[in-house]
């Protein structure tokens, strides 16, 4: 007898415990797969080049989500307008993304449209180069090995970096690697300012 | 709007209706045993007698035992037969070689996170402190840190603690000692290779998921040995009841591989659906993972130290379905604000309120059991960890509830005080009951004694100590970056210098902790080595051989043996 039930518990607690986790992942995991799916890529918005992607690789790699965010609010919740983040974000503009970057910690701004405030290429090699050179008190950490230091004459093809007076090294060039190339080129592709329907915002 | 609020109001009369048929069916009797189930963890005639191996002396053991004489007198006898601690003997025995492997492993890991955890704080605040080698750069190290923590101490120190309690639970040798101890080394090859794997720059991308698939897959396989060895102890069982302890632990090794299975599964995320995604994993794994290992070590190691059966077993159980249900759908509560569906919020934020039923019934029945006998943790290591570590559940999850609130998350979101909340459940919580819990399973492992008395009390307050200054201090600064950021006027930079003297507070604090890490460290080396003072303490069950007579003495005459 009280082996049996026991048994009978064995089978509850299993089936108990398989139902409910089926239950969360059909609303949470399930739900947005089906309604999101068959979202349509927005006209203003283009797929990565393979030049991004390999950006975005080194986005990943750094780490750089664990400081910014990918996902502008609405003027409701935060004064992220305000601040020239650009509009609220929509399912649409990330149909390209996988994985998706959205973030959860702004230690540095939203960067979901960057490539508006910022659409220097040579500020952005600096600012990884050396973030304080451009913005004194930033606490982003700097990316020397995204760059090589060299001396004598320059190289065909090479992008140096023209760092603000007081960081220059005399008869040192800072030149950018190929993978600091890529990142920026990424982050230059981050602009999703192109109008969205209403209806299409989250609500 | 209407929507909205029509919703919120659907969502929260079906959780109660479904919390009140739950309740409803356990007062049938339909999910088993009562209070009978509450006493499976004492052998006949054991209530009334303390055990605790980590008692630093044998006058504390004795003290201890005085304390529940005075305090919890049941009128039992408070016997532990000869015979019956030669069983117990042997099914401590039964799983030494898993629960080692997997206590060391989750030692080594916890002294590599908090050095990474340290680094990465430094480095917030002296940004252009070791900037020259990639694998050193904030973005690699501070993810390495949250999966060293998470994949290699606190599920390493969570499965060896459940591989040790399934015999004692089960009243059943481990069946399959060495598929288990294959099971925690293919583990601790995983969280290796993921960790390398994101130091050589080579995440997923996606936060807790960060592991490249080819390093989950020594997880799975190793997750799969240890629980099959458990199914088989389980199907071996010889206990009539199923102590509530053996529900979380079973259903935490069937909710962890589901969950690694649908987050993993390659090609079919995107986009913001993976967001969703990632918060239901990244919830999950804490709520359906961690909490229950904690939980279920919480539920055998406070009854079992007082020599007093839980308060309300068929509260715990409530406790058990409730968390299960309710937890497992929060996760969306990482997205308020954000691009997803508003129902998906809606939901996630109605579970998280939902949640302080679980959390009451777990608090409260902690605290009855404890209640009164408050000074015996003056004398037991594992119950002073496990009782504080049991209040920092409370405190997690209300404050959790409370951080789902949109008028709280717009502040608290995209924040250090996210961080500091994240730190309160898996250190405050997880990570202090993991130290209570391996002060009593290892001297029984080791059948040696903690040498050095002291070194528990300093790793006590150094971790205790620093985890407030971290705690509190970071708290206030995530809340100032939220009002910061949230203020238009203000420039964003305002956000980021607000927090420096917080985040250097954060590195005193976290200095503290990882130095009373590595007094843990260096305390467990010397057990594993048998070195260090010889103590005779009453720790050891073959030495104190309560036998009926002097159990009987301890019991009426209330003292030191």
């Amino acid at each position: 007898m009280t082996a049996r039930s026991g048994d009978v518990s064995v089978i509850k607690l299993a089936s108990g415990a398989i139902a409910i986790m089926a239950f969360a992942t059909g609303a949470l995991v399930l739900m947005p797969y089906f309604t999101l799916r068959d979202t349509p890529p927005p006209d203003g918005l283009r797929p990565y080049t393979a030049q991004e992607l390999r950006g975005r690789q080194s986005y990943i790699a750094n780490g750089c989500i664990y400081c910014h965010s990918q996902q502008p609010r609405d003027p409701g919740t935060a004064p992220d307008m305000a601040r020239g983040w650009g509009r609220p974000s929509v399912p649409a503009d990330y149909v390209y993304d996988k994985p998706h970057l959205l973030g959860t910690m702004r230690t540095g701004p939203d960067l979901l449209n960057i490539a508006v405030r910022q659409p220097s290429r040579d500020w952005h090699l600096g600012h990884l180069y050396q973030p304080r050179a451009y913005l004194p008190g930033s606490i982003m950490p700097a990316y020397p090995f995204l760059f090589e230091r060299l001396t004598g004459d320059a190289r065909d093809g090479e992008v140096s970096v023209t760092l603000p007076p007081e960081y220059r090294v005399e008869g040192q060039r800072i030149v950018a690697r190929q993978e600091a190339l890529d990142l920026v080129a990424y982050l230059l592709s981050l602009d999703r300012t192109y109008p969205v329907v209403k209806g299409e915002v989250a609500p | 709007m209407q929507f909205s609020v029509g919703l919120l109001l659907v969502t929260f009369l079906g959780s109660v209706a479904a919390l009140g048929l739950f309740l409803w069916s356990m007062s049938r009797g339909l999910f088993g045993a009562g209070e009978a189930a509450g006493r499976v963890i004492f052998a006949s005639k054991e209530i009334g007698l303390v055990e605790e191996p980590a008692a630093t002396t044998a006058a504390a053991e004795g003290a201890l035992q005085g304390v529940m004489n005075r305090t919890g007198h049941t009128g039992e006898f408070a016997v532990l037969t000869p015979e019956e601690a030669d069983e117990r003997l042997l099914l401590d025995e039964s799983s030494r070689l898993p629960v080692l492997l997997a206590l060391s492993g989750a030692v080594a890991w916890l002294v590599i996170a908090s050095v990474f955890g340290l680094v990465a704080s430094i480095k917030l605040h002296a940004p252009d402190w070791l900037v020259e080698q990639s694998w050193l750069t904030f973005g690699r190290i501070r993810p390495a840190h949250l999966n060293a923590v998470a994949y290699g101490w606190c599920s390493l120190a969570g499965l060896g603690v459940s591989i040790w309690l399934y015999p004692r639970l089960l009243r059943t040798p481990l069946v399959g000692s060495r598929t288990a101890a294959a099971g925690v080394v293919l583990w601790f090859i995983g969280v290796t290779a993921g960790i390398g794997a994101i130091l050589a720059g080579r995440s997923a991308g996606l936060e807790w998921l960060e592991f490249p698939w080819q390093a989950d897959i020594p997880l799975f396989v190793g997750g799969t040995l240890v629980g099959i060895a458990l199914l088989r102890t389980l199907q071996r069982r010889t206990v009539p009841h199923l102590y509530v302890s053996v529900w979380y632990i079973s259903a935490g090794l069937i909710w962890l591989p589901t969950l690694l299975i649908v987050a993993k599964w390659p090609g079919i995320h995107f986009g913001v659906q993976q967001a969703a995604m990632n918060w239901w994993f990244g919830h999950n794994v804490l709520g359906l993972w961690f909490t229950p290992l904690g939980l279920a070590s919480i539920y055998y190691f406070l009854p079992k130290v007082l020599g007093k059966p839980i308060h309300s077993y068929q509260l715990s159980l409530v406790g058990f379905w409730t968390l299960a249900f309710f937890y497992s759908q929060v996760g969306g509560h990482h997205l308020i604000g954000g691009p997803v569906p508003g129902w998906l919020v809606t939901l996630s934020i109605v579970q998280s309120m939902m949640m302080i039923v679980p959390v009451v019934a777990v608090g409260v029945n902690q605290h009855r059991t404890a209640w009164g006998h408050l000074s015996a943790l003056r004398y037991s290591p594992t119950l002073r960890f496990i009782v504080l570590g049991g209040m920092m559940y409370t405190l997690a999850s209300v404050q959790g509830s409370m951080q789902s609130l949109r008028i709280v998350n717009t502040t608290t979101h995209f924040t250090h005080f996210t961080v500091a909340h994240a730190h309160l459940g898996l250190y405050g919580f997880f990570s202090l009951v993991m130290f209570g819990s391996m002060y009593f399973v290892m001297p029984r492992v080791m059948d040696w004694e903690w040498p050095y008395s002291r070194l528990i009390s300093l790793h006590f307050w150094l971790v205790v100590g620093g985890f407030a200054v971290y705690f509190i201090g970071l708290s206030i600064g995530g809340w100032l970056q939220g009002m910061r950021m949230l203020d238009a006027a203000r420039p964003f930079m305002d956000s980021v210098t607000v927090t420096e003297p917080y985040l250097i507070t954060r590195t005193v604090g976290g200095s503290l902790m990882t130095l009373g890490h590595l007094v843990f460290a260096a305390h467990f080396g010397v057990m594993l080595l048998r070195r260090g003072t010889r103590r005779e303490g009453a720790a050891l069950l073959r030495r104190p051989l309560p036998t009926p007579r002097s159990s009987a003495r301890l019991a009426t005459d209330g003292g030191v043996p």
